[in-house]
């Protein structure tokens, strides 16, 4: 495996045939992203479409949190409050963490495993202009829906729409139409990338990379886009079920007619539950990744963590029901539903303890992306216990439907899901971008998230616990919440804060950053082999593996790391 | 071999260990195969939910007509789409012996045992849409009954456009026996279409009309 490349200083690139084409050119960049089936351009450009659905998604939080700081606040009309919650939970979970997931799939799978580009490039390209349409015509509800009816506009029927909300007769107009048709093509979208990453993985890896010198990003990328593929179709038939009861008059959730509402519970959260696995495991990934290098020691316990992987997917189809313990369940539907989600904390917390042993006894470089991935492990084991709490049916009974269930989820999805994806910015921006993030601003961006975080969601449990239903717009003065929801809500424009410094140092570093050269953080995949950023064609020659951390093996060639495997 | 690479014993396999063993031919799972194969598998789990809200509303239907009164089990329909199956793989061997003209036939056969289960069903749901009063909205029993077998259905045709497709490609000789590893990925899906068929009917020609 040789780095070395031969470049002919006097070579020049052959002039644009006609005008508009030439390199640099605005008209030839839109050409590039429109044309583009390279899985590199599409990995960036999922994320960067991800970034400003964030910013959307992001900017409603805010509204909602201004309108929660007083009791009886008029800020938000409630209906506009229906529409933010609503919104903001789409986007958020379909339109910016499904996107920056398989945005960085994208963009380091075919690089990890040796590849040239994904198994099918056209079908990637489909995926995302599928996803970014989705994204756009959700949005676009806020000024075509109105339509007939003149009756709502944007969806408001929550991230998971129950039935019967969503029925013709409680949603007029179009919205609900809108979420549908936008999650039913996103659902197709995201189905044909996992399709893609599967195959891309399991026929196209580099000669030598058998399934256990896989990097262990690539098995979660794996695991991920298999929940996926057994997970996504039933939310697409959900969304075919739900139209069909909207205009062909079928009874699937009509009540009325002989059909069962708790039967939409079921199929949404059939889907639901390993949606968060979907969310989570690329999010493991990552610290997978990051954790090792910043700590100077192969990953501990390879195969265990594999398995631990493997088990997670296979418990999280099957716990389901624990969202819907206050609907009425059988007690052997409840007591079913408590214990597998109970055992799904087993091979969580075997990873985490896998994530510590790493850095035990390790040299940890306290770089930006190690600091987010030492956050995430901290806010994860809370997220967890919370977890663990209201998954055990009676406490479940007592606080389903309040804030404490709100900042349980945020805890995963922020505290969790949102600093590993941090830490992959952090820790793969130079490999997309030659050039370093702003380390200065990257400590604000930190620091300012994290006191944010914990100063928003914190609080939201106490309030929970409290008694604080969730989707409320507004609450009565004098039951002990005003002083969560007012912390809450400043520690919301910390976040806000370090968003600003985040977005900023994307575009700051793209054009002042410090050249990072190609393997900046001395890692160990074959991602950091290539040069920074990597040619289209990835690899010149394409590499050969003979361990798990081939460029270990290639840096250190007295103490190769197949002579132990 | 290095004298301190030589293996002792409790040593790991040599496939693993010996730095050799990548010497050998690298060879993976053709990406065809394995793309369809993981195509199935989601369309089995979009399936699974369309069954499943079928089982879940078996006997459930407020009012009439119930399935009992209404399905006859069709029997041409799916012996015409099981036997298609086993078209489907003698057109396959035909190509793989480079035979063009038994292929055509054996293919174009399989395509009219298809056409055959469309005209079927359509038969089928004009008697019962006109004569029986069961529409997708009269019932809970309408609404699953259509929208599973619909599902189906809508497979089935899919599997016909491909099927046609690969036949007017090797009438104007654009399919050799080259290609017989693409043509088998249409025949894999067809299959996929046909066992589905099997679990279709089991549960709403055989079991609902005893439930109900």
């Amino acid at each position: 495996m040789s780095n070395e490349t031969i470049v002919d200083e006097n070579f020049k690139a052959p002039l644009p045939e006609r005008v508009g084409e030439e390199r640099g050119s605005l008209t030839r960049i839109a050409q590039e992203l429109v044309f583009t089936v390279d899985h590199k351009k599409l990995g960036l450009m999922y994320i960067g479409a991800g970034l400003l659905f964030f910013v959307v998604g992001g900017l409603m939080a805010l509204m909602i949190r201004m309108q929660l700081f007083f009791p009886h606040n008029t800020l938000l009309e409630p209906t506009v409050f229906n529409r933010f919650f609503t919104m903001h939970g789409t986007s958020m979970i379909f339109l910016v963490a499904m996107p920056w997931v398989f945005g960085f799939a994208n963009y380091l799978v075919p690089l990890m495993i040796g590849a040239r580009d994904m198994a099918f490039p056209r079908l990637n390209a489909f995926g995302f202009w599928l996803f970014l349409f989705s994204g756009v015509f959700l949005y676009s509800s806020y000024m075509t829906a109105p339509g007939l009816y003149n009756a709502g506009s944007a969806p408001d029927v929550g991230w998971f729409a129950y039935s019967p909300l969503t029925a013709k007769a409680f949603s007029r107009g179009h919205s609900t139409d809108y979420w549908t048709l936008s999650l039913l093509m996103g659902g197709i979208s995201s189905i044909a990338t996992s399709i893609n990453l599967i195959v891309t993985i399991v026929c196209l890896r580099c000669k030598g990379m058998n399934l256990g010198r896989m990097p262990l990003f690539v098995w979660l990328i794996l695991v991920m886009a298999f929940l996926v593929v057994i997970a996504m179709p039933p939310f697409s038939a959900c969304q075919i079920m739900l139209t069909m009861d909207r205009y062909l008059g079928a009874a699937f959730f009509d009540t009325q007619a002989g059909g069962s509402a708790v039967l939409w519970q079921h199929f949404f959260w059939i889907f639901g539950h390993p949606e968060v696995y979907i969310l989570v495991l690329p999010a493991f990934a990552i610290a997978s990744e990051v954790i090792p290098v910043f700590s100077r020691k192969p990953i501990f316990g390879y195969p265990i963590m594999v398995a631990a992987t493997v088990m997670i997917a296979f418990i999280s189809t099957g716990v389901w029901a624990h969202h819907m313990f206050t609907v009425g369940m059988t007690s052997v539907g409840n007591t079913f539903f408590a214990i597998s989600t109970l055992v799904i904390a087993v091979p969580t917390g075997i990873k985490i303890f896998n994530w510590l042993a790493t850095m035990y006894g390790g040299k940890i470089r306290f770089d930006l992306p190690m600091m987010f991935c030492i956050g995430f492990l901290f806010q994860f084991l809370i997220a967890g216990l919370t977890g663990v709490m209201l998954g055990v049916a009676p406490f479940d009974w007592q606080l389903s439907d309040s804030y404490f269930v709100v900042a349980h989820f945020h805890f995963v999805i922020v505290g969790g899901i949102l600093f590993c994806m941090f830490a992959g910015f952090y820790y793969w921006y130079p490999k997309a971008f030659g050039r370093m993030l702003n380390v200065k601003l990257g400590h604000w961006h930190f620091w300012l998230f994290l006191i944010g975080f914990h100063l928003t969601f914190d609080p939201l449990h106490f309030a929970g616990i409290l008694g604080m239903p969730r989707r409320i717009f507004t609450y009565e003065a004098g039951r002990g919440w005003e002083i969560w929801n007012q912390i809450a809500t400043v520690g919301a424009f910390f976040q806000a804060g370090g968003i600003i410094c985040f977005v900023t140092n994307l575009i700051w570093s793209y054009f002042k950053g410090e050249k990072a050269g190609d393997d900046p953080w001395d890692a160990w995949t074959l991602e950091w082999s290539t040069t920074s950023p990597p040619a289209e064609y990835n690899f010149e020659k394409l590499p050969e593996v003979k361990s798990r951390r081939p460029l270990w093996d290639l840096k250190h060639p007295e103490d190769p790391d197949w002579k132990y495997e | 071999m290095n004298a301190d690479e030589q293996l002792k014993v409790g040593d790991p396999t040599p496939m693993i260990n010996d730095p050799s063993a990548t010497e050998e031919p690298w060879v993976l799972p053709s990406p065809r195969k394995v793309g369809i194969i993981t195509l199935i598998v989601s369309e089995s789990a979009l399936f699974t939910i369309f069954v499943v809200a079928y089982v879940f509303y078996m006997g459930k239907s407020l009012n009439g007509p119930f399935p009992a009164d209404v399905l006859e089990f069709p029997l041409f329909g799916t012996i015409a789409l099981l036997s298609s199956s086993f078209t489907v793989i003698g057109a396959e061997v035909m190509l793989r012996r480079g035979h063009r003209l038994g292929f055509l036939i054996w293919w174009g056969l399989t395509l009219l045992l298809g056409a055959y289960f469309v005209y079927f069903t359509a038969v089928e749901w004009l008697h019962l849409i006109n004569v029986k009063n069961l529409t997708l909205d009269v019932n809970v029993f309408g609404t699953t009954f259509y929208s599973l077998v619909g599902l189906h259905l809508t497979h089935v045709f899919i599997g016909l456009l491909l099927l046609s497709l690969v036949w007017v490609l090797t009438l104007f000789g654009k399919i050799s026996s080259d290609h017989h590893e693409h043509v088998e990925m249409v025949s894999w899906y067809w299959h996929f279409v046909d066992v589905i068929w099997i679990v279709v009917v089991t549960v709403v020609y055989i079991i609902s009309v005893r439930v109900n």
